[in-house]
């Protein structure tokens, strides 16, 4: 007799698939899929489901239903996705130094020179003295210093 | 609103053309200033290069920091409506009275 397509194991497989593709091609994007990942993680618990259901299914029916096999393989490849996208998106993004002896609330902003993207050199003293118009419309005169890691 | 980062200037101008930012960015290849302010995370860049942790200073007019966002994950970036709210309390309080 001809088993039946496990279906749910593919659908399981593609859903954590995606997940796992989803965070850094779209949920970056915005800051509440960004900040915590609970939209990749619903994706891997839906996955995780599908996947343990089609597993239940090939190995107490192996006579009906296919899978046991490649199901395992799926299985096991989704969990191993799924634990190296935890490990980055909850330890090593984490991983920043503590900043210690950084500048506090308070005190003056250590000043500092340093070309722009078009080679001027520019000071800390400068900005503050006109910040660039527009930037904070009618808002009181201050200057926002944004460290970013780069595009390198 | 100041951008630092190690970008050579070439680097950013294109990626500001690229993106249509009109603010300034700042280019600090040997990561001094950002030492200064102790920033920097070896080994955080490409190929183990040092870069600066993503960090937010807000300094008024007197050059005194009034606020800072120092992020614990490099996914959590101050969101524009804090930064806004941080300007905002920068004023000095409205006048009481008649």
């Amino acid at each position: 007799m001809k088993r039946r397509w496990n279906y749910s194991l593919w659908a399981g497989f593609l859903l954590v698939v995606l997940g796992l593709v989803s965070y850094v091609t779209f949920f970056v994007r915005f800051p509440i899929t960004r900040d915590f990942p609970w939209a990749n993680l619903l994706l891997f618990f839906a996955g995780a489901v599908l996947l343990g259901k089609g597993l239940i299914r090939s190995f107490r029916q192996p006579e009906l239903y296919r899978g046991k096999i490649l199901g395992s393989i799926l299985a096991a490849v989704s969990l191993a996705g799924i634990g190296f996208f935890s490990y980055g998106l909850f330890y090593l993004v984490r991983q920043l130094p503590s900043s210690a002896a950084a500048p506090r609330l308070g005190q003056k902003a250590p000043d500092f020179t340093l070309p722009d993207q078009n080679g001027k050199p520019v000071t800390l003293a400068e900005l503050l003295a006109s910040p660039s118009a527009g930037t904070a419309g009618a808002r009181a005169n201050g200057v926002l210093l944004i460290f970013y890691r780069g595009y390198w | 609103m100041v951008a630092i980062s190690v970008d050579a200037p070439e680097v950013t101008r294109q990626h500001c053309q690229k993106l249509g930012f009109t603010y300034t960015f700042l280019s600090d290849p040997n990561a001094e200033v950002i030492r200064r302010y102790d920033l920097l995370h070896q080994g955080g860049g490409p190929k183990g290069a040092d870069i600066a942790r993503p960090a937010e200073f807000l300094i008024d007019s007197t050059g005194t920091i009034r606020w800072i966002n120092l992020t614990d994950s490099v996914t959590v970036r101050a969101r524009p409506e804090q930064v806004l709210k941080a300007f905002d309390d920068l004023k000095p309080a409205a006048p009481t009275g008649a």
